[in-house]
């Protein structure tokens, strides 16, 4: 049972580290696979905002963690 | 050129990840070989390898039941998750704002720790656990990632002869050089690699919600030239906004 709960807490911590990045990270496909799928969004276009969202969010968090560092 | 593309991407993907993983496992292997026995060391990590081949056996096949979309929509927003944690780590170290992550150190940490339980009657029992931990730990990340980078495309074998090649090289520099992987810039690694798997991740979740990307699976070296462009501009962005923390360097 150990080794169970021990590999399942590694796989999480695979992708999760900053909480608010994965959070945003899944926030960001939900929105635009749903725009995709109910909104009619060319899905290519879905491509790329999916592409210019994940870079943001990565500046987003990043930024903040060096502000917190420069405290 | 097409197939070739997503072929060399997907063997060097798992073969750059992989090399980073398996690093980390076989400095406890060694440490725990180097200072109790090798007996325990190897046992814990044949053992290890056991669980991972049982875990690969368990759920690879029930891959090839989830349709192809689906499958590339799951593993591409895992691999965005997964990819941009590595990446958000690699620019963090860049700047300084997170230390490196020193093998020599786990290595002195995990040998001082097996020589303080070297009269404890328990100690073969303890450092082949320490050695199946580490190998366990690291192998699932391995695991994943070569499910990840060849599920997507159906490129599973690709994938695991990068992994192979990993674990190879690794071991035959290790017994060759019989110490501490200190030398292998990881953080660098882990940037290439960061910056790889989120291209796949954003690639894949693409192709998941029916993006048809320009030039096919060329649009992945295009996905890798603008995060890396992006990333590689909040690494001089942070170091000249916060110069208080940068001082540390991509190994």
């Amino acid at each position: 049972m150990n080794v169970i709960r021990l590999i399942a807490k590694e796989f999480f911590g695979m992708f999760v580290d900053d909480g608010s990045l994965a959070l945003l990270a899944l926030l960001l496909v939900a929105i635009i696979a749903a725009a995709v799928k109910l909104l009619a969004l060319p899905p290519l276009l879905g491509g790329a905002l999916l592409l210019v969202g994940c870079l943001a969010i990565l500046l987003q968090s990043v930024r903040r963690a060096a502000r917190g560092t420069n405290r | 050129m097409h197939s070739l593309t997503p072929i060399l991407s997907t063997i060097t993907a798992a073969f750059l990840a992989s090399v980073v993983e398996v690093v980390e496992a076989f400095t406890i292997v060694l440490a725990v070989g180097v200072t109790r026995s090798w007996r325990p060391a190897l046992t814990g990590a044949a053992l290890a390898l056991a669980v991972l081949a049982a875990l690969v056996l368990a759920f690879g096949p029930l891959l090839a039941l989830i349709p192809i979309t689906t499958l590339q929509f799951v593993v591409g927003v895992l691999l965005i998750l997964f990819g941009m944690r590595w990446l958000r780590k690699a620019i963090l170290r860049s700047v300084g704002v997170i230390a490196l992550h020193d093998e020599a150190a786990a290595f002195s940490k995990e040998t001082a720790a097996l020589h303080q339980l070297a009269n404890d009657r328990r100690a073969d029992y303890l450092a082949g656990l320490a050695s199946f931990k580490a190998v366990l730990l690291e192998g699932v990340e391995v695991v994943f990632i070569v499910i990840a980078v060849g599920a997507a495309h159906g490129q599973t074998l690709y994938a695991s002869l990068g992994a192979l090649a990993a674990f190879v090289l690794v071991v035959l520099i290790g017994l060759a050089v019989h110490r501490p992987l200190a030398r292998v810039p990881e953080n660098a690694l882990k940037f290439v690699v960061g910056l790889m798997l989120t291209s796949f991740g954003i690639f894949w979740t693409g192709e998941g919600i029916g993006a048809d990307w320009p030039g096919a699976d060329l649009a992945l070296l295009a996905i890798f030239a603008i995060v890396a462009l992006a990333s590689f501009a909040m690494v001089r962005g942070l170091r000249s906004a916060y110069p208080a923390s940068a001082g540390g360097l991509a190994r």
